[in-house]
């Protein structure tokens, strides 16, 4: 048990130095991994699905292949959970609908390809908003993920249950997508880190599109090396991606390590430092800040008079793209197929399909953009949206030209109640105000934890946002905040969170999973 | 701006191709009113000067070669997941009704 528990406790970075090492096997580690959700997945419900048996197998081969002294990546045999927008082979995919589910797709997402390639190993698929519409797991049809900060409480989202599975010591690493926030903000409630890399880094083939020009995928972990070390896997030019960036990256994991802020220029947006704003993330925030500063960073108030429109564009043009990218949902090709009763034309059964396998969430997004993209409304509607657009990135371009990075709050709370803004989609909305405008400009973002808020013991982050391309920045910033605060802190943040042994019990007499 | 009735969000449904229930309807109609409200003060800074941005990352032209590389489905891949098949097609309802 404690070594199982050692296991499972231990950074990726630690676990492929260990793995590398001869100490323990992907084998064991895997099984370590695989054992911890039996125990708490129950309680957490951050897989959708585990495939036991096939991590197993894959873990067995990278022994084999490390036994006869077979080249390997950095991170081979270190186990990993898959946010089920991303399809998997062999695997189910449902992008957290009843209208895909027990879809198995027939090819690996490029992102799973790689990591498959580079020797890690899956262990399942993790839950998430419908579609990646939202920000606590709440539109999941398939019920909640819990935080394991506090089993009441959101997970964040879209990709909660990938922040969950890492927090939970389930899987050392994840993968997750980031539309509006959906990476970054379950990390700052989770106490974990989570990177949405610039717009065409990463190919999004395979992902599931919820809006194409917005999706990113990229890394969930617990520590920002571990974050630069996926990164590095998952990274690069794919010609299945048209929108796919070509060119050669400098490597994360290097900038991670280097961890040296002396000199860095940090803008602190003055719009995103605001009572509207928890106390508690804002002192966190501060904090940080200053320690940063001690460290020799300089801190430079900027403004960024357009991003309190962002919120507004982006509930424009992402619904727009949804309602295009969803009509894929046909009934004909793959996934659900409900015919009325007496039968019916095709228009009538692909009406009733999508009647019942979509939530409410999804069919409130599609309805809005399909409005928003009516003749008439058009130009009124999405193409004033994308005017918004343009002022955002000037914004961030007038912010570059004086600073290196910026530096913001992750989101306006900390973890809210299961069920408290279900009702309530624009305070739902609200959620996302720091983490949009990154996606409306194509920029990358990573949230680090920067403490727990006082009133309340539950984890915040702070956000750093970089040039597009220049990714690289946001993992020397986030490394040296992190090692400064775990040594404040005397060990990283999730030490603190609650014993989920206690719910082992309750999940094993459910028969959980 | 104007007001969203629900005759118009059942349109909204049908032109999206979901049977929406009357409960739905009327449910989407507050909100969809009161999403709009809030959403439409993009228009307090998208004046005529201000050029649209489609796509974050400027690329024109992403082009490649039209040959068929060994990395495409096969016809049971493809069909894999249909809801009805027969043979290498799949399987659709009437296309027309009755009174068409």
């Amino acid at each position: 048990m404690s070594h199982a528990d050692d296991l499972i406790r231990l950074n990726a970075a630690d676990l492929a130095g260990r793995l590398a090492a001869g100490d323990v096997s992907s084998v064991e580690a895997t099984r370590a991994h695989l054992d911890r959700i039996a125990a708490v997945d129950g309680a957490v419900h951050a897989f959708l699905h585990v495939d036991a048996d096939r991590a197993l197998a894959a873990a067995a081969e990278v022994d084999r292949a490390r036994a006869a002294g077979e080249s390997l990546g950095e991170l081979a045999g270190v186990p990993i959970a898959i946010k089920d927008v991303l399809v998997t082979e062999g695997m189910p995919s449902t992008s957290g609908s009843k209208i895909l589910e027990g879809w198995i797709p027939p090819y690996d997402a490029t992102p799973v390809r790689k990591v498959r390639e580079a020797g890690l190993i899956p262990l399942g698929k993790t839950n998430m908003d419908e579609f990646a519409m939202g920000s606590s797991t709440e539109h999941s049809a398939y019920g909640p993920t819990h935080n394991p900060w506090d089993l009441e409480r959101i997970p964040g989202g879209s990709g909660g249950g990938s922040a969950a599975s890492v927090a939970a010591f389930e899987a050392p690493l994840a993968l997750g997508s980031d539309t509006g926030g959906s990476i970054r903000q379950p990390a700052h409630v989770t106490g974990t880190v989570g990177v949405k890399p610039t717009y065409g880094a990463v190919s999004r083939y395979g992902s599931i599109a919820l809006a194409s020009s917005l999706d990113q995928i990229g890394p969930v972990t617990r520590t920002v090396l571990d974050a630069a070390l996926l990164h590095d896997v998952i990274a690069g030019h794919d010609r299945h991606d048209s929108t796919s960036i070509d060119m050669r990256w400098p490597s994360m994991a290097e900038a991670a390590r280097n961890a040296d802020v002396k000199g860095l220029r940090i803008g602190v947006v003055k719009e995103l430092d605001s009572d509207g704003f928890q106390a508690g993330v804002r002192q966190r925030f501060h904090e940080s800040l200053e320690l940063l500063e001690q460290q020799g960073a300089e801190i430079v108030e900027v403004s960024a008079p357009n991003f309190e429109y962002s919120i507004a564009a982006y509930y424009l043009i992402l619904p727009a793209e949804a309602s295009s990218n969803l009509a894929k949902f046909d009934s004909v090709r793959f996934g659900l197929r409900v015919t009325p009763d007496g039968g019916g034309t095709v228009e009538q059964v692909m009406a009733a399909t999508r009647e019942a396998g979509f939530g409410p969430e999804v069919k409130r997004r599609i309805i809005l953009g399909t409005y928003a993209l009516s003749a008439g409304y058009y130009d009124a509607y999405y193409g004033s949206a994308q005017k918004v657009r343009t002022l955002v990135q000037r914004d961030f371009d007038a912010a570059f030209a004086k600073v290196d990075v910026l530096a913001t709050p992750t989101a306006p709370t900390t973890a809210f109640r299961l069920g408290e803004k279900l009702d309530d989609p624009l305070a739902m909305y609200l959620n996302d105000v720091a983490t949009i405008p990154a996606n409306l400009a194509g920029v990358p973002g990573i949230s680090v934890p920067s403490g727990l808020a006082p009133e309340d013991g539950l984890p915040v982050g702070i956000q750093f946002l970089a040039p597009a391309r220049e990714d690289a920045r946001l993992y020397n910033v986030g490394g040296a905040l992190e090692q400064l605060l775990i040594a404040e802190w005397g060990g990283p943040i999730l030490a603190k969170a609650p014993d989920l042994t206690t719910h082992e019990l309750t999940a094993t007499e459910e028969g959980a999973l | 701006m104007p007001e969203i009735s629900a005759e118009q969000v059942a349109h909204l449904a049908t032109l999206a191709r979901i049977a929406l229930t009357e409960e739905e309807i009327a449910h989407l109609t507050t909100e969809l009113g009161q999403i709009m409200q809030a959403v439409e003060q993009v228009n307090r800074v998208a004046t005529p000067e201000v050029p649209p941005t489609s796509h974050p990352i400027p690329m024109q032209n992403v082009f490649r070669a039209d040959v068929v590389t060994d990395d495409v489905l096969s016809p049971e891949q493809a069909l894999a997941g249909a809801p009805e098949r027969d043979g290498d097609r799949f399987v659709v309802s009437a296309i027309l009704g009755e009174e068409q």
